[in-house]
């Protein structure tokens, strides 16, 4: 079976403002929805990234530019992400679509890239 | 591997606690910083918990998270620091406390840390800060349920139907008005404990009868209500400074009438009376620990009306069918009752106690008598209970019009549907008569 990486981005905004009970029934719709993924052997892992714009780096005429990336400020953000493991693309889309976090922002889905190379086709 | 599940408003009950010790530490001027604090913990386990799993002790690490969150704080703040000199070794110790995995708190069996001592102090302190008698009435209602409660904002908006920008700004007076007035995060002293523990017990009653009030739609929020003043009535009743018989008796009133807030309402969602409600579906555990709460409430000598409301509570509890409820000695309870805490309420239903006792004859001679009183008047209990009782006379046109008068009060929405089906009833009867006639 293939891998695809979910990655979830989200406005560092947009929780602020939630009541205890509200972020209690939020992670719950998570939970439940990771869970049923593990329990069918689908998800291989989840990754949460620091919230933090971290650094960028990029380099013009041979000089290493390194410069703190917004957060606070950004539109959208990488909050984490998810490996699971799918068929093809339709099934891993079919995987996300009952995510939660489509309720709060918008979910990219990529391939990995088998390094093994043994993967029967 | 299974994720451990979140105990029922975890979130909630962990946010009151949290403030209220923050709170202790950073001085009762900082309430705000100590709310924003537990804030940022919470969305960290938001932002955390759906990639990495809920922690097999929830409530430790959130505590774990909003000490370290307050640390942050005083390190970046050295006006802070200089406010509040020994809040820096008091979070350490708590930070030292969580990690040395104390057993008291959040095990995954009971991940609850109400029990910690300092815990249930820190909470007790805090209502009585809330229900401070510098606050108006409304504000302590308001600020309880935002500090101790848990509840957001827009949570209290709605279940007062209030605005949530008017909601906002009571609590940033009642803040305000705290910090002008110096007070402090302390249990009061005798004698003053007692009138300021009064004041308390009031707030909680008013709470509880929000969420038990029939207001449309909502239930979750209702129930919400009802749990929270259970559950500090209940945190009252184990300190032991509080733990008085007027405190016990307050959390009996409340495990009675919690114990029939399903029941209260059928499948279509329509109330259903006292009298026509299935009585297996009464929450018996809830009624035991009313009975136990009772006991313990007849320890004192003073007799307060908590007392009396638990009295009436209790005899509708042990009535097994709506013909066996003891209606004399819920008729002497609302004697008492009008005595020391006079009421519309009160006269209304002791009214009531007597149409069972002596007959509707006599019933709507008590109601008659109230006639006068102008509170009564645009009290709409009042003209549903005339109509009940003029109905259990054969008056069917007098019930109907007193029907009439009590829907033109405005009650609220399903009580307005229950009175309308009452009144076609009496209209399909009169029009039956006609008939026939």
């Amino acid at each position: 079976m293939r891998q695809f990486m979910l990655i979830l981005r989200e406005n560092p905004q947009d929780f602020a403002q939630v009541t205890p009970d509200e972020m209690q029934r939020i992670i719950e719709r998570y939970s439940a929805w990771s869970e049923a993924l593990a329990g069918r052997g689908r998800l291989v892992d989840g990754i949460k990234l620091q919230e933090e714009g971290g650094r960028v780096m990029s380099r013009t005429g041979g000089k290493t530019r390194v410069t703190d990336a917004a957060y606070a400020e950004a539109k959208e953000v990488i909050g984490g992400v998810f490996i699971i493991r799918a068929e093809d693309y339709d099934e891993a889309v079919q995987l996300a679509e009952d995510c939660p976090h489509l309720e709060h922002g918008t979910i990219s889905v990529r391939e990995v890239h088998d390094l093994s190379g043994a993967r029967a086709e | 591997m299974s994720v451990p599940a979140l105990v029922d408003r975890l979130f909630r009950q962990q946010a009151g606690q949290l403030v209220s010790t923050l709170t202790r530490i950073f001085g009762a001027a900082h309430l705000e910083l100590a709310e924003d604090v537990v804030q940022e913990a919470m969305l960290r386990a938001l932002r955390r918990w759906p990639f990495e799993g809920i922690p097999e002790r929830p409530a430790a690490w959130l505590h774990t998270v909003a000490h370290n969150a307050a640390l942050d704080r005083l390190r970046r703040d050295a006006r802070l620091r200089e406010l509040a000199p020994h809040a820096m070794a008091a979070l350490h110790e708590l930070v030292d406390r969580a990690a040395s995995s104390d057993p008291g708190i959040g095990t995954p069996s009971d991940p609850l840390p109400d029990e910690t001592p300092f815990a249930l102090d820190d909470q007790l302190q805090m209502m009585f800060m809330c229900a401070h008698p510098v606050l108006p009435a409304e504000a302590r209602i308001t600020l309880m349920l935002r500090t101790v409660g848990g509840l957001g904002v827009e949570e209290i908006a709605r279940a007062f139907l209030a605005d949530p920008s008017a909601v906002a700004q009571r609590l940033v007076r009642a803040k305000r008005r705290l910090r002008e007035s110096g007070v402090r995060l302390a249990m009061p002293d005798e004698p003053e404990l007692q009138h300021r523990l009064q004041a308390v017990l009031d707030v909680l009653s008013l709470i509880f009868n929000e969420g038990h009030l029939a207001h449309a739609g909502e239930s979750l929020l209702r129930e919400a209500l009802c749990a929270d003043a259970l559950r500090l009535a209940r945190m009252l009743a184990r300190h032991p400074a509080t733990a008085r018989p007027e405190v016990h008796a307050l959390c009996a009133t409340f495990c009675f009438a919690a114990a029939r807030l399903d029941a209260r309402v059928d499948a279509a969602g329509e109330l259903v009376t006292l009298e026509e409600q299935d009585r297996s579906r009464w929450n018996a555990q809830l009624i035991a620990g009313g009975f136990r709460h009772l006991e313990r409430a007849a320890e004192g000598d003073r007799l307060t009306r908590f007392h009396l409301q638990a009295e009436i509570e209790s005899c509708h509890a042990a009535a097994a069918r709506f013909e066996l409820t003891d209606w004399a000695h819920i008729g002497r309870a609302y004697d008492a009752l009008a005595r020391i805490a006079p009421s519309p309420v009160v006269a209304v239903n002791r009214a009531v106690a007597t149409c069972m006792v002596d007959g509707p004859a006599a019933g709507i001679r008590a109601l008659d008598a109230l006639s006068m009183e102008r509170s009564l008047s645009a009290y709409y209990p009042y003209h549903a209970a005339r109509a009940d009782v003029l109905a259990r006379l054969g008056r069917d046109a007098e019930s109907a019009a007193a029907l009439r008068t009590a829907l033109s009060l405005n009650p609220v929405e399903p009580v307005r549907r229950l009175l309308t089906r009452r009144l076609s009833r009496l209209q399909a009867l009169a029009a039956a008569e006609r008939i026939r006639g």
